[in-house]
Formats: C-alpha cells, sequence, structure tokens
C-alpha cells in the first residue's frame, strides 16, 4: 500500500466515522418518528381539530360548513339530553363500581380458596372478556327479547308472567339492563386483578397467624383484605374512567333508546353526527365529553393519590 | 372452633364457583343451542329446549353468505396493523428507554398520556380525514387508526420492557463497534420477545373486536371487518334469531380457538394491557 493510498483510506474511515456519528445523533429522531408522526395524525390532529368543528354548522357534507362562534356549546349547556346522557355515564360509573367490585372480590377469594378446578374455572370465567361487545350486545338482545328470550320465558314458566319486562324496549328498564350486562362482561377483568393481587399474599403471614390461632375468617378480614386495598383503588379508577366513554355494547343493545333512556354521552355523540347530520354539534358532544372525562380522571387521580398518603 | 368457623366456606366456595360457572356459560349455551334450531322450533318450543336435531344448516346458510369475506378482512387488517403496532411502538420505545436525548422524559409523558383520550372524541375528525384521503371504504382507513391508537399502551408497555435489558448486553456491543440501529436490531428487539408478545396479543384481540372504526370508516360488506358482519347480519336477518345466533357463534369461534390454545398468555396479556391503559 502506497503512502497516499494509505492516507486516503484513513480520510475514508475518518468521514465514515463521522458520517456514522451523524447517524448516531440522529438516531432518537430516527426511531421516534413513526410513532410521533402517526399519533400526531391520528391523535393530536382530530383532538384539536374536534374543538375546531365544535364551532361550525355543519352536516358533514360539502361546503355548507358555516361558522357560528360558540352557539353550539350555548345549546349544549341548555340540551337536557346530553345532561341526561352525562348523568347515565355516571351511574353506569357508580353501578360499575359498586356491582363489579364487590362481586369480583368475591370470585377472586373463592378461586384462590378453590385447590381444585381453579384454573379450570378462572379460564371459563374470563370468556365474557374476549368477545366482541357486538357479539356480546346481540346475544343479551336476544337474551331480552320479550317473546322469545329466554329471561322471560323462565319467569312465565314460574308463573311470574307479572314480572316479565320488554327489557330494553321500556324506558324504566332499559339502563338498568344495559348496565347488568357491562357488569357481566367485566366483572371477570377485575376478579383476576384482585386474584393477583390475592396470590401476591404471602403464605408465610397466613401461617404464623393461624399459629397464634387466627381463623380462616380473621385472616380474611383482617389480612388479607386490606392487602387488597391498593388493588381496590386501581380498580375503581379503572371502571369509572371507562364507564365515562362506553359505547359498543349500549349502541349494539338499545341504540341509546327508548326515549334517550339509556343514551351515555358518546352513544347521543355518534347518534348527531351520523344520524342526524348535525357534525358541528355532534363535535361540541363529542369536545364536552373529553373535557369532561379529563376533569373526571384528574380528579379521581387526585382522590385515590390522597387515600393513599392518608392510610 | 377454629373448624367451626371454617365450614360455611367449606360449602360457600364450591357454590358460589359454580354458581358464577353457571351465569356465565348459561348465555353461550343459549346461542350455541338456539344457532342450532329451525326457526320453526324457536316459536313452538320453550327457549330451554334442547335443538331437536344437529342441525348446522344456519352455519351453512351463514357460511354461503359472506362471512369468509369479513373473516379475511379481519385477518388482513389485523394482522397487517399488528406487525406495524409491534414495529412502530419498539422502535419508539427503544429510543425512549435507552437513547439520551433532551426530550426523552417529557416525549415519554406526551406520548403515553395518549392513553387517556377517548377514542370517540377523534372519530369524527378520522372520518373526514380517511374520507379527504380517498380511503373511505377501504381496508386501509382502518389501519392507521388502528396503529396510531395502538401505539400509547404499546410504547408504555416496551419502554418498561426495555429499561429492565441489562446494561452490560449494549455496552458489550458497543464496543464490538454496534451503533445504535445494530444494537436495536441484534439486541433489544429480540430480547423483549415477551414484552411484543404481549403487546401484539393485547392489541391483536382489541382490535379484532374493534367496533366503531370499523363502522363508521367502511359502508360495503366485502370491505367490513367481522365484528361487522354481526352487525350487518343482525339488520338482514332481523327476525331469523337461529340465524343471528349462528352468526354470533361463528365470530367468536377464531378468539376461542386461540385461546383455548394459550389461555394463561392471553388472560395475562390482556391484563397487562388494560391496566396500564
Amino acid at each position: 500500500m502506497s503512502v497516499g493510498e494509505a492516507v486516503t483510506a484513513a480520510e475514508k474511515l475518518r468521514r465514515s466515522r463521522a458520517g456514522s456519528r451523524r447517524l448516531h445523533k440522529a438516531a432518537p429522531t430516527i426511531f421516534l418518528a413513526p410513532a410521533i408522526l402517526l399519533l400526531m395524525v391520528f391523535l393530536l390532529y382530530p383532538l384539536l381539530s374536534s374543538f375546531r368543528l365544535s364551532l361550525l354548522d355543519w352536516n358533514g357534507l360539502g361546503d355548507g360548513a358555516r361558522f357560528i362562534g360558540l352557539q353550539n356549546w350555548v345549546r349544549l349547556a341548555h340540551d337536557t339530553v346530553f345532561w341526561n346522557s352525562a348523568w347515565n355515564n355516571i351511574l353506569l360509573a357508580f353501578f360499575s363500581v359498586v356491582v363489579q367490585l364487590p362481586i369480583a372480590v368475591v370470585l377472586a377469594v373463592v378461586l384462590d380458596e378453590a385447590s381444585k378446578g381453579s384454573r379450570l374455572l378462572k379460564i371459563l370465567y374470563f370468556l365474557p372478556l374476549l368477545m366482541s361487545s357486538v357479539a356480546l350486545g346481540v346475544l343479551f338482545k336476544n337474551v331480552y327479547d320479550p317473546n322469545f328470550g329466554p329471561i322471560n320465558g323462565i319467569l312465565g314458566a314460574m308463573g311470574l308472567y307479572s314480572w316479565t319486562q320488554d327489557w330494553l324496549g321500556d324506558p324504566n328498564f332499559a339502563l338498568g339492563s344495559v348496565i347488568a350486562v357491562v357488569c357481566w362482561q367485566n366483572i371477570p377483568f377485575y376478579m383476576v386483578l384482585f386474584l393477583a393481587a390475592l396470590s401476591s399474599f404471602p403464605r408465610e403471614i397466613t401461617e404464623a397467624a393461624r399459629l397464634d390461632g387466627a381463623t380462616g375468617r380473621t385472616i380474611f378480614w383482617r389480612l388479607k383484605l386490606p392487602h387488597l386495598q391498593g388493588t381496590f383503588r386501581t380498580a375503581v379508577l379503572l371502571a369509572v374512567i371507562g364507564s365515562m366513554r362506553y359505547f359498543d355494547l349500549i349502541y349494539v343493545m338499545t341504540g341509546g333508546g327508548p326515549e334517550n333512556a339509556s343514551e351515555v354521552m358518546a352513544t347521543y355523540m355518534y347518534r348527531t353526527v351520523f344520524n342526524s347530520f348535525e357534525l358541528g354539534y355532534g363535535s361540541t358532544v363529542a369536545s364536552a365529553m373529553f373535557l369532561i372525562i379529563m376533569v373526571i380522571a384528574a380528579v379521581s387521580l387526585r382522590i385515590s393519590k390522597r387515600f393513599e398518603t392518608e392510610v | 372452633m377454629a373448624n367451626r368457623n371454617f365450614q360455611p366456606a367449606r360449602v360457600a366456595i364450591p357454590v358460589l364457583g359454580l354458581f358464577w360457572l353457571a351465569v356465565t356459560t348459561l348465555p353461550f349455551i343459549f346461542v350455541v343451542f338456539t344457532s342450532m334450531k329451525t326457526l320453526q322450533e324457536t316459536y313452538t318450543n320453550p327457549v330451554w329446549a334442547m335443538p331437536e336435531q344437529l342441525n348446522l344448516s344456519n352455519y351453512i346458510q351463514v357460511l354461503q353468505g359472506s362471512f369468509l369475506i369479513y373473516l379475511r378482512n379481519s385477518l388482513f387488517v389485523i394482522s397487517v396493523s399488528v406487525v406495524l403496532i409491534v414495529l412502530v411502538s419498539s422502535m419508539a420505545a427503544f429510543a425512549l428507554a435507552r437513547l439520551k436525548f433532551r426530550l426523552n422524559g417529557p416525549l415519554f409523558g406526551l406520548i403515553v398520556a395518549g392513553m387517556i383520550v377517548p377514542l370517540h372524541v377523534t372519530l369524527v375528525p378520522v372520518y373526514l380525514m380517511i374520507r379527504t384521503a380517498g380511503l373511505y371504504d377501504t381496508l386501509f382507513a382502518l389501519i392507521g387508526p388502528y396503529v396510531a391508537t395502538s401505539l400509547p399502551i404499546s410504547v408504555f408497555i416496551l419502554t418498561e420492557f426495555m429499561r429492565q435489558v441489562p446494561k452490560e448486553l449494549e455496552e458489550a456491543a458497543r464496543l464490538d463497534g454496534c451503533g445504535p440501529f445494530k444494537i436495536f436490531a441484534r439486541i433489544f428487539f429480540p430480547l423483549s420477545g415477551p414484552g411484543i408478545a404481549t403487546v401484539a396479543i393485547y392489541n391483536g384481540i382489541m382490535l379484532w373486536n374493534e367496533f366503531v372504526f370499523a363502522y363508521v370508516l367502511t359502508s360495503s360488506p366485502d370491505k367490513r371487518t367481522l365484528p361487522l358482519a354481526v352487525w350487518d347480519f343482525q339488520g338482514q336477518y332481523a327476525s331469523d334469531i337461529p340465524a343471528v345466533l349462528a352468526v354470533v357463534t361463528l365470530s367468536t369461534l377464531p378468539l376461542i380457538i386461540v385461546y383455548a390454545i394459550g389461555q394463561e398468555r392471553i388472560v395475562n396479556g390482556m391484563m397487562a394491557g388494560s391496566l396500564k391503559g
């Protein structure tokens, strides 16, 4: 190798190192670019755009969009259907917490204590969570069917004709019937959550307590249940936030009806945009829903943090 | 004394266990039985009666319709989406977990904050965007929103995972002259196998069941995914209860089969995903 060749080789190496160093510097950008781009296009922009659309009077087709300032927001403030649907979200959250969590704790304890078959039971209990809400909604629409559904069928066979109802068609029963299905589907989720917490409970403590003469009942109420507290907080948070954005199952089963009896914010938003073709006002509903959810999420996080420090 | 206190639990536990088993499985049994009845039977026999014979004609009727097209669409959309989710989120997670740059902390916070955004709020703008882009009523309409909305949770899971990969491995590779790209491809991506499995299982199941975006962004049966099959058939066969319930069964079957193969994994994946979401 001549001197000149060696020099150019060294120069090449230096250059390629400089090049790769530059490439290394750009590495974070290159690795993050696809994710950030996708999030901006499909999450951030739509979020902001929703607020912009909320200022329009538009049916969603053609150039008829008209800027009307805050008129949609004023309308929303006086829209009893919207506030009623937000209230239904709160009812859904409330019943999700008071129905699902206690049953889930009981089932978790059952699985934790049952020696035989608890693995198989857990697998079977989990099934509802794998089903799509549409399939589930159609399934329970048939279960509730006033003429051919098993619920009225069984009530009738037991001679309880007066108890039979048009479960989804009667404004007095629609929301409750829908909430029952929501609970049915989600209980296994919380059950597995509590089960994981229970099985992480140290065996030595149970044994030590038993040696000290503690009964199974005392061990459960005094030791295991307090141990679940942190998990309980997580579960309440998940149930509340999940309930505020609920859509699929309710839309499939009742569409929010009858007479808005089972309407929640998301179904109202959907129907305003895609059935009444009020795209501007529907976006106002969507934006309001976003704000309400953010406030509720922030408040419940704050409350759950306070509990954490106090207890 | 201790023994007497123990008695009620010994009875209550199996009773409660079996009771909830009934609550969980009876609706499924109702669906499967009814789907094998003839329409005539549903009118004349009580609901809890067994089907008079093993009658698969409802299934044949459904399969001869467009059911298989919905299934094919779902397989296509979900597999493309899951591959992209894994790729994009593992790249981002690697940068956030292991590369040093100024905006690392805030960026991680922002991406993860994406998990609380209620997706229905993005529905209308995404619909307008897809329409403007000329993608309305195509399978590709779904892939963008599906991948993007799955990213926050996936990045979160994988970043946590990659933070636990031992530093020594990375340093050894660096001494061997590997740059960040090789370190990612040779070390972090392969070592994140379990995290990637969780991300793929969780998002795969969520998207397999996704309804509202598919409902809004597509309209013709040959461009729609499986959850819409149930919806469309329900409209089509409204009063033919056995046929509708045959669709419900068929649409649930693929996940049940997957579940039968890897129950524990799927339960854990679903829990990890929803807990962080």
